[in-house]
Protein backbone atom coordinates (compact mmCIF):
# COMPACT_ATOMS: atom_id res chain seq x y z
CA UNK A 1 0.00 0.00 0.00
CA UNK A 2 0.88 3.74 -0.53
CA UNK A 3 -0.13 6.24 1.79
CA UNK A 4 0.78 10.06 2.24
CA UNK A 5 0.78 10.31 5.89
CA UNK A 6 1.05 13.78 8.33
CA UNK A 7 3.92 13.56 11.00
CA UNK A 8 3.48 14.45 14.12
CA UNK A 9 2.32 10.44 13.34
CA UNK A 10 -1.21 9.76 14.72
CA UNK A 11 -1.58 6.46 16.87
CA UNK A 12 -4.12 5.57 14.28
CA UNK A 13 -1.87 6.37 11.54
CA UNK A 14 0.98 4.44 13.38
CA UNK A 15 -1.50 0.80 13.48
CA UNK A 16 -2.98 0.98 10.42
CA UNK A 17 0.83 0.65 8.47
CA UNK A 18 1.97 -2.62 7.72
CA UNK A 19 5.53 -3.87 7.36
CA UNK A 20 5.98 -3.17 2.96
CA UNK A 21 4.29 0.21 2.68
CA UNK A 22 5.19 3.02 0.97
CA UNK A 23 4.18 6.06 2.58
CA UNK A 24 5.48 9.89 2.04
CA UNK A 25 5.62 12.09 5.12
CA UNK A 26 4.72 15.35 5.88
CA UNK A 27 5.03 17.85 8.74
CA UNK A 28 7.78 18.29 11.50
CA UNK A 29 10.01 15.85 12.45
CA UNK A 30 13.48 15.72 14.72
CA UNK A 31 16.85 14.81 14.07
CA UNK A 32 18.55 12.73 16.33
CA UNK A 33 21.56 10.78 16.33
CA UNK A 34 24.31 9.03 18.49
CA UNK A 35 25.49 11.84 20.32
CA UNK A 36 22.01 13.78 21.37
CA UNK A 37 20.95 10.59 22.71
CA UNK A 38 23.16 9.80 24.63
CA UNK A 39 22.36 13.58 26.33
CA UNK A 40 19.03 12.97 26.17
CA UNK A 41 19.30 10.15 28.17
CA UNK A 42 21.94 11.78 30.69
CA UNK A 43 18.67 14.26 30.13
CA UNK A 44 16.45 12.00 31.42
CA UNK A 45 18.72 10.46 34.54
CA UNK A 46 18.58 13.98 35.82
CA UNK A 47 14.72 14.04 35.42
CA UNK A 48 14.85 16.82 33.31
CA UNK A 49 12.52 17.46 30.06
CA UNK A 50 13.82 16.15 26.87
CA UNK A 51 14.73 19.28 24.18
CA UNK A 52 11.11 18.57 22.59
CA UNK A 53 7.99 17.30 23.39
CA UNK A 54 8.92 13.08 21.97
CA UNK A 55 4.81 11.94 22.74
CA UNK A 56 3.41 11.33 18.69
CA UNK A 57 6.48 13.12 17.11
CA UNK A 58 9.14 11.31 15.11
CA UNK A 59 12.91 11.21 14.98
CA UNK A 60 15.30 10.95 11.93
CA UNK A 61 18.63 9.33 12.69
CA UNK A 62 20.31 11.81 10.66
CA UNK A 63 23.83 13.91 10.62
CA UNK A 64 23.48 16.23 7.42
CA UNK A 65 26.58 17.60 5.69
CA UNK A 66 26.57 21.52 5.66
CA UNK A 67 24.50 23.61 3.29
CA UNK A 68 25.14 25.77 0.80
CA UNK A 69 24.05 29.36 0.86
CA UNK A 70 20.12 29.64 0.13
CA UNK A 71 19.77 26.16 0.59
CA UNK A 72 17.75 24.33 3.79
CA UNK A 73 20.26 21.73 4.62
CA UNK A 74 23.17 19.86 3.03
CA UNK A 75 22.78 15.72 2.47
CA UNK A 76 20.48 14.34 4.28
CA UNK A 77 20.02 10.82 4.34
CA UNK A 78 19.38 8.37 7.51
CA UNK A 79 22.43 6.69 9.46
CA UNK A 80 22.59 3.02 11.18
CA UNK A 81 19.42 3.41 13.18
CA UNK A 82 20.93 0.37 15.60
CA UNK A 83 23.44 2.34 17.64
CA UNK A 84 20.72 4.36 18.92
CA UNK A 85 18.69 0.59 20.04
CA UNK A 86 20.58 1.10 23.51
CA UNK A 87 18.09 4.05 24.31
CA UNK A 88 15.19 3.61 21.79
CA UNK A 89 13.11 1.30 24.51
CA UNK A 90 12.84 4.13 27.10
CA UNK A 91 12.19 7.15 24.25
CA UNK A 92 9.18 4.69 22.61
CA UNK A 93 7.96 3.94 26.37
CA UNK A 94 7.77 7.96 26.76
CA UNK A 95 5.62 8.08 23.88
CA UNK A 96 8.23 8.19 20.82
CA UNK A 97 5.56 8.38 17.67
CA UNK A 98 8.40 6.68 14.55
CA UNK A 99 11.26 6.40 14.13
CA UNK A 100 13.51 7.02 10.59
CA UNK A 101 17.22 5.34 9.56
CA UNK A 102 18.15 2.31 8.17
CA UNK A 103 18.85 -1.06 9.04
CA UNK A 104 17.97 -3.66 11.46
CA UNK A 105 16.79 -2.79 15.32
CA UNK A 106 17.37 -5.03 18.42
CA UNK A 107 14.69 -7.35 19.48
CA UNK A 108 13.83 -5.16 22.96
CA UNK A 109 13.11 -2.24 20.22
CA UNK A 110 10.90 -4.26 18.35
CA UNK A 111 9.22 -5.60 21.32
CA UNK A 112 9.05 -1.78 22.34
CA UNK A 113 7.22 -0.83 19.19
CA UNK A 114 4.67 -3.13 19.50
CA UNK A 115 4.24 -2.68 23.17
CA UNK A 116 3.52 1.15 22.22
CA UNK A 117 2.09 0.62 19.15
CA UNK A 118 5.16 2.94 17.04
CA UNK A 119 6.33 2.15 13.56
CA UNK A 120 10.00 2.17 12.22
CA UNK A 121 10.61 3.40 8.56
CA UNK A 122 13.45 3.02 6.21
CA UNK A 123 14.51 6.21 3.98
CA UNK A 124 17.03 4.36 1.47
CA UNK A 125 20.20 4.99 2.57
CA UNK A 126 23.33 6.51 0.39
CA UNK A 127 20.06 8.87 -0.98
CA UNK A 128 20.96 12.35 0.66
CA UNK A 129 21.13 14.31 -1.49
CA UNK A 130 17.65 13.69 -3.11
CA UNK A 131 16.20 13.66 0.10
CA UNK A 132 17.39 16.90 1.11
CA UNK A 133 15.09 17.58 -1.72
CA UNK A 134 12.27 16.84 0.48
CA UNK A 135 13.34 18.92 3.40
CA UNK A 136 11.80 22.64 3.07
CA UNK A 137 13.36 24.13 6.46
CA UNK A 138 16.14 23.08 9.37
CA UNK A 139 16.41 24.59 12.43
CA UNK A 140 18.73 23.64 15.56
CA UNK A 141 16.98 23.32 18.46
CA UNK A 142 19.21 21.97 20.96
CA UNK A 143 22.48 20.66 21.35
CA UNK A 144 24.07 23.13 18.87
CA UNK A 145 28.07 22.43 20.01
CA UNK A 146 27.24 18.67 18.44
CA UNK A 147 27.39 19.75 15.23
CA UNK A 148 25.97 17.80 12.81
CA UNK A 149 24.93 15.94 15.78
CA UNK A 150 22.69 18.36 17.34
CA UNK A 151 19.03 18.01 17.41
CA UNK A 152 17.19 19.74 14.72
CA UNK A 153 13.43 20.48 13.86
CA UNK A 154 12.95 19.63 10.30
CA UNK A 155 9.79 20.79 8.27
CA UNK A 156 9.24 17.61 5.58
CA UNK A 157 7.15 17.52 2.40
CA UNK A 158 6.53 14.25 0.56
CA UNK A 159 9.38 12.40 2.15
CA UNK A 160 9.77 8.58 1.15
CA UNK A 161 9.80 6.13 3.46
CA UNK A 162 8.91 2.36 3.69
CA UNK A 163 7.53 0.92 6.38
CA UNK A 164 9.94 -1.97 8.32
CA UNK A 165 9.07 -2.60 10.98
CA UNK A 166 4.94 -1.89 12.03
CA UNK A 167 3.37 -1.90 15.38
CA UNK A 168 2.58 -6.17 15.04
CA UNK A 169 6.17 -6.44 15.05
CA UNK A 170 6.26 -7.75 11.26
CA UNK A 171 9.77 -6.95 10.32
CA UNK A 172 10.27 -6.29 5.78
CA UNK A 173 14.40 -6.90 6.36
CA UNK A 174 12.95 -10.74 7.74
CA UNK A 175 10.42 -11.05 5.35
CA UNK A 176 11.74 -9.91 2.04
CA UNK A 177 14.88 -11.42 2.11
CA UNK A 178 13.07 -14.98 2.13
CA UNK A 179 11.51 -14.33 -0.99
CA UNK A 180 14.71 -13.66 -3.05
CA UNK A 181 17.00 -16.25 -1.50
CA UNK A 182 18.20 -18.84 -3.37
CA UNK A 183 20.56 -21.46 -1.68
CA UNK B 1 66.89 12.54 -12.25
CA UNK B 2 65.20 13.69 -8.84
CA UNK B 3 61.57 15.47 -9.73
CA UNK B 4 60.85 18.40 -7.49
CA UNK B 5 57.27 18.53 -6.31
CA UNK B 6 55.62 21.16 -4.23
CA UNK B 7 54.12 20.34 -1.07
CA UNK B 8 51.10 23.07 -1.72
CA UNK B 9 50.48 21.21 -4.98
CA UNK B 10 49.64 18.24 -3.20
CA UNK B 11 47.40 20.17 -0.96
CA UNK B 12 45.57 21.44 -3.66
CA UNK B 13 44.91 18.43 -5.67
CA UNK B 14 44.04 16.74 -2.26
CA UNK B 15 41.70 19.56 -1.73
CA UNK B 16 40.07 18.95 -5.19
CA UNK B 17 39.83 15.31 -5.02
CA UNK B 18 37.82 15.54 -1.71
CA UNK B 19 35.11 17.38 -3.08
CA UNK B 20 35.16 15.83 -6.39
CA UNK B 21 34.93 12.03 -4.88
CA UNK B 22 32.30 13.26 -2.85
CA UNK B 23 29.81 14.55 -5.45
CA UNK B 24 30.42 12.78 -8.39
CA UNK B 25 30.94 8.55 -8.13
CA UNK B 26 33.71 6.94 -10.92
CA UNK B 27 32.54 6.32 -14.38
CA UNK B 28 33.07 2.35 -13.79
CA UNK B 29 30.68 2.59 -10.49
CA UNK B 30 28.57 4.40 -12.49
CA UNK B 31 28.02 1.48 -15.38
CA UNK B 32 27.80 -1.40 -12.62
CA UNK B 33 24.77 1.14 -11.40
CA UNK B 34 22.92 1.02 -14.93
CA UNK B 35 23.33 -2.13 -15.66
CA UNK B 36 22.06 -3.68 -11.83
CA UNK B 37 18.84 -2.00 -12.56
CA UNK B 38 18.05 -4.58 -15.68
CA UNK B 39 19.53 -7.18 -13.14
CA UNK B 40 17.00 -6.58 -10.25
CA UNK B 41 13.92 -8.63 -10.02
CA UNK B 42 12.35 -7.07 -6.58
CA UNK B 43 10.04 -4.24 -8.24
CA UNK B 44 10.99 -2.28 -4.65
CA UNK B 45 14.60 -3.23 -5.49
CA UNK B 46 14.23 -1.82 -9.09
CA UNK B 47 12.58 1.52 -7.36
CA UNK B 48 15.57 2.34 -4.99
CA UNK B 49 18.32 1.56 -7.68
CA UNK B 50 16.10 4.12 -9.64
CA UNK B 51 15.93 6.63 -6.66
CA UNK B 52 19.76 5.90 -6.42
CA UNK B 53 20.46 7.11 -9.81
CA UNK B 54 18.49 9.89 -9.52
CA UNK B 55 20.46 10.67 -6.25
CA UNK B 56 23.57 10.45 -8.04
CA UNK B 57 22.35 13.14 -10.84
CA UNK B 58 20.79 15.49 -8.28
CA UNK B 59 24.20 15.28 -6.30
CA UNK B 60 26.40 16.12 -9.39
CA UNK B 61 24.15 18.91 -11.06
CA UNK B 62 23.42 20.88 -7.84
CA UNK B 63 26.14 20.14 -5.71
CA UNK B 64 25.07 18.09 -2.83
CA UNK B 65 27.24 15.26 -1.52
CA UNK B 66 26.02 11.85 -2.60
CA UNK B 67 25.81 11.17 0.91
CA UNK B 68 25.76 12.91 3.75
CA UNK B 69 28.17 10.68 5.55
CA UNK B 70 30.99 12.13 3.55
CA UNK B 71 33.06 9.69 5.26
CA UNK B 72 36.72 9.80 6.86
CA UNK B 73 39.47 10.76 3.96
CA UNK B 74 41.46 7.48 2.92
CA UNK B 75 44.45 8.21 0.93
CA UNK B 76 46.25 6.03 -0.80
CA UNK B 77 49.78 7.47 -2.04
CA UNK B 78 52.81 5.89 -4.10
CA UNK B 79 55.55 7.61 -4.17
CA UNK B 80 57.86 7.74 -6.79
CA UNK B 81 61.47 6.96 -5.27
CA UNK B 82 63.06 9.92 -7.69
CA UNK B 83 60.52 12.64 -6.20
CA UNK B 84 61.39 15.20 -4.11
CA UNK B 85 58.81 17.26 -1.90
CA UNK B 86 59.50 20.82 -1.34
CA UNK B 87 57.79 22.77 1.49
CA UNK B 88 55.83 21.20 3.85
CA UNK B 89 55.73 17.71 5.73
CA UNK B 90 54.21 15.43 3.65
CA UNK B 91 51.60 14.51 6.34
CA UNK B 92 50.84 17.81 7.00
CA UNK B 93 50.44 18.48 3.23
CA UNK B 94 47.94 15.64 3.06
CA UNK B 95 45.93 16.93 5.87
CA UNK B 96 45.95 20.45 4.81
CA UNK B 97 44.42 19.47 1.56
CA UNK B 98 41.85 16.99 3.82
CA UNK B 99 40.71 20.44 5.67
CA UNK B 100 40.20 22.59 2.77
CA UNK B 101 38.37 20.27 1.06
CA UNK B 102 36.11 19.44 3.69
CA UNK B 103 35.77 22.79 4.77
CA UNK B 104 35.57 24.94 1.14
CA UNK B 105 33.46 21.58 -0.25
CA UNK B 106 30.51 21.90 2.65
CA UNK B 107 31.44 18.15 3.40
CA UNK B 108 30.47 17.06 6.85
CA UNK B 109 32.83 16.93 9.86
CA UNK B 110 32.84 13.40 11.14
CA UNK B 111 36.26 12.63 12.81
CA UNK B 112 36.50 12.74 16.70
CA UNK B 113 38.86 11.27 18.91
CA UNK B 114 37.67 8.08 20.07
CA UNK B 115 36.78 8.01 23.55
CA UNK B 116 36.64 11.28 24.65
CA UNK B 117 34.31 12.31 21.62
CA UNK B 118 35.42 15.59 20.75
CA UNK B 119 35.21 16.58 16.99
CA UNK B 120 38.12 18.11 15.09
CA UNK B 121 36.18 20.10 13.23
CA UNK B 122 38.06 19.47 9.95
CA UNK B 123 37.42 16.20 9.30
CA UNK B 124 41.29 15.40 10.01
CA UNK B 125 43.59 13.70 10.53
CA UNK B 126 43.08 11.32 7.42
CA UNK B 127 43.96 7.70 7.07
CA UNK B 128 47.44 7.75 4.95
CA UNK B 129 48.84 4.94 3.11
CA UNK B 130 52.14 5.33 1.74
CA UNK B 131 53.84 3.64 -0.51
CA UNK B 132 57.65 4.16 -2.11
CA UNK B 133 57.61 3.16 -6.34
CA UNK B 134 60.42 3.31 -8.96
CA UNK B 135 59.48 7.09 -10.82
CA UNK B 136 59.22 10.42 -10.17
CA UNK B 137 55.33 10.69 -10.32
CA UNK B 138 53.23 10.85 -7.31
CA UNK B 139 50.05 8.49 -7.88
CA UNK B 140 47.35 10.00 -5.16
CA UNK B 141 44.01 7.63 -4.60
CA UNK B 142 41.19 9.68 -2.17
CA UNK B 143 38.57 6.98 -0.73
CA UNK B 144 36.24 8.94 1.30
CA UNK B 145 35.19 6.54 3.60
CA UNK B 146 31.72 5.89 5.53
CA UNK B 147 31.46 4.29 8.51
CA UNK B 148 27.72 2.43 8.01
CA UNK B 149 29.57 0.47 5.94
CA UNK B 150 33.01 0.37 7.60
CA UNK B 151 31.12 -0.98 10.59
CA UNK B 152 30.05 -3.98 9.44
CA UNK B 153 33.47 -4.82 7.95
CA UNK B 154 35.45 -8.19 9.43
CA UNK B 155 38.93 -9.56 10.13
CA UNK B 156 38.88 -13.72 10.58
CA UNK B 157 42.00 -15.40 11.14
CA UNK B 158 41.25 -19.17 9.66
CA UNK B 159 43.06 -21.85 9.96
CA UNK B 160 45.11 -23.32 6.65
CA UNK B 161 43.00 -25.92 6.85
CA UNK B 162 40.16 -23.73 6.49
CA UNK B 163 41.60 -23.27 2.71
CA UNK B 164 39.18 -21.84 -0.29
CA UNK B 165 36.02 -22.83 1.51
CA UNK B 166 36.58 -20.77 4.99
CA UNK B 167 37.47 -17.81 2.57
CA UNK B 168 34.36 -18.07 1.33
CA UNK B 169 32.16 -18.93 4.18
CA UNK B 170 33.68 -15.57 5.79
CA UNK B 171 33.06 -13.57 2.92
CA UNK B 172 29.19 -14.44 3.02
CA UNK B 173 29.18 -14.59 7.01
CA UNK B 174 30.46 -10.69 6.55
CA UNK B 175 27.93 -9.85 3.92
CA UNK B 176 24.84 -11.90 5.72
CA UNK B 177 25.29 -9.68 8.99
CA UNK B 178 26.29 -6.26 7.49
CA UNK B 179 22.25 -6.72 5.46
CA UNK B 180 20.66 -3.38 5.28
CA UNK B 181 22.86 -1.79 7.55
CA UNK B 182 26.17 -1.25 4.74
CA UNK B 183 23.55 0.81 2.79
CA UNK B 184 23.34 -2.30 -0.61
CA UNK B 185 24.01 -2.60 -3.29
CA UNK B 186 27.10 -3.12 -1.55
CA UNK B 187 30.83 -3.22 -2.92
CA UNK B 188 32.88 -6.35 -0.98
CA UNK B 189 36.64 -5.47 -0.36
CA UNK B 190 38.70 -8.83 0.43
CA UNK B 191 41.87 -9.48 1.55
CA UNK B 192 43.70 -12.84 1.53
CA UNK B 193 46.79 -13.78 3.04
CA UNK B 194 49.39 -11.43 4.16
CA UNK B 195 49.34 -10.52 8.32
CA UNK B 196 46.69 -9.26 10.31
CA UNK B 197 46.81 -5.74 9.32
CA UNK B 198 48.51 -6.00 5.70
CA UNK B 199 45.54 -7.99 4.92
CA UNK B 200 42.65 -5.28 6.26
CA UNK B 201 44.83 -2.48 4.68
CA UNK B 202 44.39 -5.24 1.28
CA UNK B 203 40.53 -4.97 1.67
CA UNK B 204 40.40 -1.69 1.86
CA UNK B 205 42.76 -1.23 -1.67
CA UNK B 206 40.46 -3.31 -3.33
CA UNK B 207 37.94 -1.25 -3.01
CA UNK B 208 39.44 1.46 -5.32
CA UNK B 209 40.00 -0.98 -8.09
CA UNK B 210 38.41 0.23 -11.05
CA UNK B 211 35.69 -2.15 -11.67
CA UNK B 212 36.59 -2.91 -15.34
CA UNK B 213 40.01 -4.36 -14.60
CA UNK B 214 40.66 -7.84 -13.53
CA UNK B 215 42.99 -9.40 -11.25
CA UNK B 216 45.63 -11.28 -13.20
CA UNK B 217 45.79 -14.02 -11.32
CA UNK B 218 43.18 -16.77 -12.49
CA UNK B 219 41.87 -17.99 -9.42
CA UNK B 220 40.86 -14.54 -8.10
CA UNK B 221 39.69 -13.87 -11.17
CA UNK B 222 37.18 -16.79 -10.88
CA UNK B 223 36.62 -16.35 -7.11
CA UNK B 224 35.78 -12.89 -7.89
CA UNK B 225 32.68 -13.96 -9.94
CA UNK B 226 31.75 -16.94 -8.08
CA UNK B 227 31.35 -15.00 -4.29
CA UNK B 228 29.48 -12.14 -6.17
CA UNK B 229 27.25 -14.50 -7.73
CA UNK B 230 26.38 -16.29 -4.02
CA UNK B 231 26.20 -12.80 -2.67
CA UNK B 232 23.46 -12.13 -4.87
CA UNK B 233 21.49 -14.99 -4.09
CA UNK B 234 21.46 -14.04 -0.51
CA UNK B 235 18.33 -12.16 -1.12
CA UNK B 236 19.19 -8.89 1.07
CA UNK B 237 18.63 -6.93 -2.13
CA UNK B 238 18.52 -3.31 -2.70
CA UNK B 239 17.80 -0.94 0.54
CA UNK B 240 18.58 -4.62 2.47
CA UNK B 241 14.25 -4.68 1.39
CA UNK B 242 14.45 -7.83 -0.90
CA UNK B 243 16.29 -8.77 -4.27
CA UNK B 244 18.67 -9.96 -6.48
CA UNK B 245 21.12 -7.03 -6.41
CA UNK B 246 22.79 -7.39 -3.10
CA UNK B 247 26.61 -6.54 -4.11
CA UNK B 248 27.89 -4.80 -7.07
CA UNK B 249 31.26 -6.00 -7.36
CA UNK B 250 33.68 -8.50 -5.41
CA UNK B 251 37.23 -7.14 -5.48
CA UNK B 252 39.76 -9.35 -3.92
CA UNK B 253 43.75 -8.86 -3.46
CA UNK B 254 46.06 -11.62 -1.86
CA UNK B 255 49.39 -11.75 -0.68
CA UNK B 256 51.38 -14.48 0.40
CA UNK B 257 51.08 -14.93 4.47
CA UNK B 258 52.83 -17.39 6.84
CA UNK B 259 52.71 -21.42 7.18
CA UNK B 260 50.57 -21.41 10.45
CA UNK B 261 47.69 -18.76 8.98
CA UNK B 262 45.00 -18.01 6.30
CA UNK B 263 43.74 -13.83 7.17
CA UNK B 264 40.71 -13.00 5.38
CA UNK B 265 39.50 -9.67 5.79
CA UNK B 266 35.68 -8.15 4.31
CA UNK B 267 35.54 -4.43 4.04
CA UNK B 268 32.19 -3.60 2.96
CA UNK B 269 32.14 -0.14 1.23
CA UNK B 270 27.49 0.90 0.46
CA UNK B 271 27.29 1.80 -3.17
CA UNK B 272 28.39 5.27 -2.65
CA UNK B 273 32.47 3.47 -3.33
CA UNK B 274 33.70 6.65 -3.65
CA UNK B 275 37.62 7.23 -4.83
CA UNK B 276 39.46 10.04 -6.98
CA UNK B 277 42.31 9.13 -8.78
CA UNK B 278 44.91 11.41 -10.06
CA UNK B 279 48.84 11.54 -11.00
CA UNK B 280 51.01 13.99 -10.69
Amino acid sequence: MEYHINAPVSKEDAQKLKAGDYVYLTGTIYTARDAAHKRMKETLDKKENLPFDIKGNVIYYMGPSPAREGRPIGSAGPTTASRMDRYTPQLLDLGLGAMIGKGKRSKEVIDAIIKNQSVYFAAVGGAGALLSKCIVSSNVIAYEDLGTEAIRCLEIKDFPVIVVIDSEGNNLYETALTQYREE
Amino acid sequence: MIRTIRAEEITENIKEMCIEANHILSKDMEEVFLQSEEKEKSALGKQILCQLKENLDIAREDLIPICQDTGMAVIFLKIGQDVHIEGAGLSDAVNQGVREGYTEGYLRKSVVEPIERINTKDNTPAIIHYEIVPGDQIDITVAPKGFGSENMSRIFMLKPADGLDGVKESILTAVKDAGPNACPPMVVGVGIGGTFEKCAQMAKHALTRDLNEEPSIPYVRELEKEMLEKVNKLGIGPGGLGGTVTALAVNIETYPTHIAGLPVAVNICCHVNRHAHRII
